[in-house]
């Protein structure tokens, strides 16, 4: 494998859906949703269980019938119509749907065998797959006899060795240990990006996300809360629901007069922070990493009562409170803490978000 | 010392209660191979019994083989994909049709004859072709491969192997054939051995069902025990032994040790 990134020309197609939907015994699991994957993109579908990530996933797949006259484009074509095994979708399943009866290599060839590929062929390409995700020492054996880890490698192997138009990942590494985990995304990333093919990837595990995916799509409750690249969710969520789910995200709620929003708790602690805007009750929000130790002159933004601090190697944790409310801060773990202490911090003012209120 | 008093008990009440199921058994085989059965193994050994009987009832042992065979197969044809269908399809409606499928083992065969017999006496052909018997046979069977394969699909993750298969691009059937069935395996084995055992041993219905020509080894042997000397009847059921043990043991050693299941 190469470290170079978007090496390779698109080879997916792009995805388009028009107003797909999906319900269940009358319960409504997806909205209608538009949604557009440009060729070679990998798109992720983040979010709690039950928020309809899945089904999206299914309905791109064919796994699942849409409900109404819906449209679903491949490059243009409609596939509607059409069951998953006419798509030529590769699908990579959380509990990998790998074949008990078949050797890792067999596995890996059965779509090729499918396709009427004579034997000496689809086993060389096979091997050159299997080679590709790490795997040619154990073409031969049983799925069995191989472990979680290379079973979904196996079953990434299987799915592209089809050359589909589509990838789809449906939480392909929930199964795992966390230190596997991590590593195979990794490789996932890579590998789908030297393929350059179309993905969409559903997991419900917010770093998984940030590392995989060109561009997010948070979902909530059976729609779209906001799809964007990384960075803009994690530094620009469009609520508080999408600043929740990535992330951790610390609010402050108090009335603003005058453009700022001005707490005081009468135990020494204090806010006084920029909100802007005519007067009104507000929530202001904010990454723990915005948070700046306050130095020199200046008017300080929170002065606040710590109640814990968790060591985390090159940064610290504060657990502080603000006239009741509680806080989390990242500090550089140089910098000397102790719960009980009154200390004062700045907030970088780009980082301050205001949301309107959804409840 | 305790461990070694319980274990020597286990032994031997095992070995009794295998005694029990077993003598009568022993004790046929060596009435159907000694000269007079009444003077005991004294008046000596002889294989005339048994070469009398197969002379007598050659074309029911071989009947009864064919019975089996078709019985088989008809199971094997409608059960297997019968019950990938029932547990594909889940509900109410599958547990229904379970249940009637099931019906014919808990009626008397009997009156399950009877009704086969009212049913399709008109039809002459088939009334007195083996076919009938096995058609009847089938009905007797069919839940208990129905059972097995449906009791081994329930371990398997049948639907992400289909799903699985789907996205590589095999059609419905190329999905059964070639993901679904080399994995419930065990199930059609142990199904085909209920079977086969079921329908060679089967004499209620086919007591019934029969005609002078479509007589099976069961009901041969019920008109030795009625008509023929000790010794004879004997003989059949030592016939009936060889005939039943060996495939039994094949299809046990076939159906092998339980494989590793794939699991998450």
């Amino acid at each position: 494998m190469t470290l170079t990134a978007n090496a390779a020309p698109p080879r997916g197609a792009a995805i388009t859906a028009r107003g797909l939907s999906k319900s269940f015994h009358g319960t409504t699991v997806l909205h209608p949703t538009d949604l557009h994957v440009p060729a070679g993109e990998i798109l992720v579908l983040l979010g709690p269980s039950g928020c309809g990530k899945t089904t999206l996933l299914r309905l791109i797949a064919g796994l699942e019938r849409p409900d109404g006259p819906d449209m679903l484009r491949f490059d243009g074509e409609d596939v509607s119509a059409l069951p998953i095994e006419r798509r030529n979708v590769g699908m990579v399943f959380q509990s990998y749907a790998l074949f008990p009866n078949m050797t890792v290599a067999e596995n890996v060839a059965y779509g090729l065998r499918v396709r009427g590929m004579p034997s000496a062929e689809r086993k060389a390409e096979a091997a050159r797959l299997l080679a590709l995700v790490g795997l040619e020492e154990h073409a031969g054996k049983r799925i069995t006899a191989i472990s979680g880890g290379q079973r979904q490698r196996c079953a990434l192997a299987r799915a592209l060795a089809i050359k589909p138009r589509v990838l789809l990942l449906d939480e392909p590494l929930a199964a795992l240990d966390a230190v596997l985990r991590e590593r195979l995304r990794a490789e996932i990333g890579l590998l789908l990006r030297e393929f350059g093919i179309t993905a969409v990837y559903v997991t419900h595990d917010q770093a998984e996300a940030m590392a995989i995916g060109d561009r997010i799509a948070v979902m909530q409750a059976g729609r779209i809360a906001q799809i964007d690249r990384p960075e803009v969710i994690y530094h620009r969520p469009r609520n508080d629901f999408v600043a929740d789910f990535v992330g951790t995200m610390n609010r402050l709620a108090g009335p603003v007069r005058e453009g700022r929003l001005i707490l005081d708790g009468g135990d020494e602690t204090r806010a006084d922070l920029p909100a802007g805007g005519p007067d009104r009750p507000a929530i202001l929000c904010f990454r723990p990493e915005a948070a700046r130790p306050h130095a020199g002159p200046g008017e300080e933004a929170i002065r606040a009562r710590i109640t814990a601090t968790t060591f985390f190697g090159a940064t610290q944790r504060l657990l502080v409170e603000v006239a009741g409310q509680p806080l989390r801060l990242d500090l550089p773990s140089g910098l000397a803490f102790s719960p009980g202490q009154l200390a004062a911090f700045t907030i970088e003012g780009a980082a301050l978000l205001e949301f309107p209120r959804t409840v | 010392m305790g461990r070694r008093w319980t274990t020597w008990t286990g032994i031997g009440l095992t070995a009794l209660l295998i005694l029990f199921l077993t003598l009568p058994v022993l004790l046929s085989i060596v009435a159907g191979l000694s000269v007079n059965y009444a003077r005991g193994l004294s008046a000596g050994l002889t294989l005339t019994w048994v070469v009398q009987v197969w002379d007598l009832y050659a074309d029911t042992i071989l009947r009864s083989l064919i019975v089996a065979a078709a019985t088989l197969v008809l199971t094997l044809l409608i059960g297997v994909p019968g019950a990938y269908a029932l547990i594909r399809r889940g509900g109410r409606v599958a547990r229904l049709v379970e249940e009637v499928v099931t019906l014919p083992v808990a009626i008397p065969g009997l009156a399950l004859a009877l009704g086969l017999i009212i049913t399709y006496g008109g039809f002459g052909t088939f009334r007195q072709s083996t076919l009938f018997i096995a058609v009847g046979h089938v009905l007797f069977t069919l839940p208990f491969m129905l059972r097995a394969v449906m009791a081994v699909l329930e371990t398997i993750d049948w639907r992400v192997l289909d799903e699985g298969a789907a996205s590589l691009g095999a059609p419905a059937w190329r999905r059964f054939v070639d993901v679904i069935l080399p994995n419930i395996r065990e199930g059609i084995l142990a199904g085909s051995l209920t079977v086969v055992t079921l329908s060679v041993g089967e004499f209620n219905l086919t007591w019934m069902m029969h005609t002078p020509m479509t007589k099976t080894l069961p009901v041969g042997l019920a008109d030795a025990y009625a008509s023929m000397r000790l010794e004879i009847a004997s003989a059949y059921t030592l016939v009936f032994l060889v005939m039943i043990v060996p495939p039994l043991v094949g299809l046990q050693m076939v159906a092998g040790p339980r494989r590793e299941r794939l699991g998450p």
